[in-house]
């Protein structure tokens, strides 16, 4: 009889939650109407090889920028009224054509009040003419590009937050050419890059600055990006005698290198490595102290905006954020939501906000210039187990950089 | 140049062992599996979280993931291949089957990995010594994956060729339609194809999670070279599958060291085709 019973009121349960669920439908459905939230819908990559980025990134910031709002009690409007966020999420499969369709359908089916962008420099590309098409302000925070300017014209919504490769290359050119006139490095570099997207551009950006520095690139050449063996490429590069070796590299090729550069007991000077590198989990994964190794971001240690945002993070994700992208894109989002609380939801007054004003965000007080951040890290070194911001040396907060690299 | 050759080696050992189970479940059992490489990142992450949760050696997750992959591909043989194989009027059908059924496996096996993991990038340290051999420095983790590669090779080989049960393997493998006249119940040693054939990807999985980096949707990857192997050493042929795997290790080696590292993915098809040109069954393939 009570095991009876107990199934009775589980039954009761059901139905009763059945009930409750068709009713919070009919009032999400009526609220709609009646705009009392405001949809937010994005697509990024949940699967295929494009996933990882977008979740190391992306996606988290999203997460914990709609969590914060709804906590809080919803965006901001005009006149104080607050309206939660209701999001509308789509996989692009890591494909672009599946991007530039959720993006389209995310204009024209679920008419969202704002999109968010997906991640990558190419996926972001791809749907800047929709975006600007239909009107949406985008804040195309995982791209790095050197014609930001030139896309700015030709799109006038577009917003840029990670600068171009020719900004990282040139920082890091100056560190080595400093290096250099210190006796701490020869003037032969050894240079690798993934033959994709973020390896040919920032290869290319650095060519110049690094011949322009007086460097002899003296090993340069470009992998495919389903390269796991970098035994070969290692041997090549040190026996060229270079004292730095720079790659342009996705995360599985960062961490491959960093395990194979430790088997070998390569230890040059300067060791600069692409996207991965400034992930939290890298001490990790190399398995062991990894004091100056030098890459792409970095942040101020004596931040107290980074240092609550990454508390942040880490409570509502679970994890930390990565050293270099997580805290531009979670700007961006600042920016949308002061933006909104100043003009409303028109979003041609929300782009010209975001152009033209200025913003208490994560990164202090900021303001873009031609729609682009200016305000990043451009290099960042490993020193005494954090991911340290060492260029724009000029910048308040920038940290020395310490060459020659410890050894493993 | 010994160098190169080591490393070769070293590189080609990961594509044997990926291959050998492949080689099995398409030869023997003809089954194309679609999910092989899936199954190798399960494995993966059954490393990962024996490893960082259970502070289990990898070494000693052989054990314990290996006997998993054999039951994992037993039950999905049994449950989901099983009728296929019964309704399909000759092998082609088989395979056509195989790999939609296969196909429809991946994106089951991806979901529940990315439900349970996420997307994100997963990599540990382990073994991530250097060793010495000849004069030349590889990674001890690396080394594991070719000598398990010889090991598993050299056992499956000698059980093919010299026991009675290798035999009736071997039999379903050349002739399926003859093989039930000489009393062999063909659809139990493919069963048994297949699963070991998920011992060999779980094996993989074990000892590539140990120096690569993978996420749940990384397994299409796996498969691809796995079956570019498969068919370069003849489908079925352990054997084949070894020597294709080391030969394509070997080659985008000294391409890497002498030619240039942008090319070898093309000379990998490139060996590829010209294999398949003097040899349509591939190296060791025993007719079509």
């Amino acid at each position: 009889m009570q095991k009876n019973n107990h199934k009775v009121s589980g039954f009761v349960r059901r139905l009763g939650g059945v009930i409750s669920a068709v009713a919070i439908a009919v009032s999400a459905t009526a609220a709609f109407a009646a705009e009392d939230t405001i949809t937010i819908g994005y697509a990024v990559s949940k699967s295929g090889p494009y996933a990882g980025g977008a979740d190391m990134t992306v996606t988290p910031n999203y997460q914990l920028w709609v969590h914060e709002i709804n906590e809080a009690g919803g965006l901001k409007l005009p006149g104080g009224r607050q309206l939660p966020i209701e999001v509308v999420e789509y996989d692009d499969r890591s494909s672009a054509e599946e991007v530039v369709r959720a993006v389209e359908r995310l204009a024209t089916q679920d008419k969202v009040d704002f999109i968010l962008p997906p991640w990558g420099t190419g996926f972001n590309l791809a749907v800047a003419p929709l975006m600007a098409k239909f009107g949406y302000p985008h804040l195309a925070g995982a791209a790095v590009t050197d014609r930001a300017s030139d896309f700015v014209k030709r799109w006038d919504t577009s917003f840029w937050f990670m600068g171009g490769g020719r900004d990282y290359t040139s920082a890091l050119s100056e560190i080595l050419l400093k290096a250099r006139e210190e006796g701490k490095i020869n003037d032969k570099v050894a240079m690798i890059s993934v033959a994709d997207g973020f390896g040919i551009d920032l290869a290319k950006a650095a060519r110049p600055d690094l011949e322009a520095a007086g460097f002899e690139i003296a090993y340069d050449k470009a992998f495919p990006p389903a390269t796991s063996d970098f035994a070969t490429m290692l041997n090549e590069a040190e026996a060229t005698g270079a004292d730095s070796f720079i790659a342009f590299t996705y995360p599985p090729h960062t961490f491959g290198l960093t395990k194979q550069a430790k088997v070998a007991n390569y230890n040059p000077p300067v060791l600069y490595l692409g996207v991965g590198a400034g992930f939290p989990v890298y001490p990790g994964i190399a398995g062991g102290p990894v004091d100056g190794v030098m890459s792409l971001g970095g942040v101020d240690p004596n931040s107290e905006l980074n240092v609550a945002y990454r508390a942040r993070h880490e409570a509502v994700v679970g994890r930390a954020p990565d050293y270099w992208g997580s805290v531009l894109i979670y700007a961006s989002l600042e920016m949308l939501a002061q933006s909104i609380e100043r003009v409303g939801l028109d979003r041609a007054a929300v782009t010209a906000e975001l152009s033209g004003g200025s913003f208490e965000t994560v990164l202090g007080t900021t303001k873009l210039e031609n729609n682009q951040l200016r305000n990043i890290w451009w290099t960042g070194q490993w020193q005494d187990g954090q991911f340290v911001a060492v260029a724009p040396t000029d910048r308040k907060g920038a940290a020395t950089p310490m060459l020659p690299k410890a050894d493993w | 140049m010994l160098e190169h050759l080591i490393n070769g080696l070293v590189l080609g050992g990961t594509y044997a062992l990926i291959a050998m189970g492949l080689t099995l479940q398409y030869g023997i059992a003809r089954i194309m599996n679609l999910a092989f490489g899936d199954t190798i990142i399960v494995a993966c992450f059954g490393t990962f979280v024996l490893f960082s949760g259970y502070q289990l050696s990898p070494l000693l997750a052989l054990f314990v993931l290996v006997p998993a992959g054999f039951a994992l591909s037993y039950a999905i043989f049994f449950f989901i291949m099983q009728p296929l194989v019964e309704r399909a009027p000759h092998t082609a059908a088989l395979e056509v089957d195989s790999i939609l059924v296969t196909f429809g496996l991946l994106f089951v096996i991806q979901g529940i990995l990315l439900v349970v993991f996420g997307g994100a990038y997963t990599s540990y340290s382990f073994l991530n010594t250097p060793v010495d051999l000849l004069g030349t420095t590889v990674a001890a983790n690396r080394l594991s994956a070719l000598v398990l590669a010889l090991v598993l090779g050299a056992i499956l080989i000698f059980v093919l060729f010299r026991t009675r049960w290798g035999m009736m393997l071997r039999a379903v493998a050349l002739a399926p339609e003859s093989a039930p006249l000489y009393g062999i119940d063909v659809t139990r040693v493919a069963r048994y194809a297949f699963s070991i054939g998920g011992a060999l990807a779980a094996s993989g999985g074990v000892v590539i999670s140990m120096y690569q980096t993978f996420t749940a949707t990384a397994g299409v990857v796996f498969t691809m070279k796995a079956l570019i192997v498969v068919i370069l050493g003849g489908k079925g042929s352990v054997f084949g599958a070894l020597v294709a795997g080391l030969i394509l290790g070997v080659v985008e080696t000294f391409v890497a060291a002498y030619i240039d590292p942008g090319l070898t993915l093309a000379a990998t098809y490139t060996v590829f085709l010209g294999i398949l040109l003097i040899r349509p069954t591939g190296l060791f393939g025993k007719g079509g």
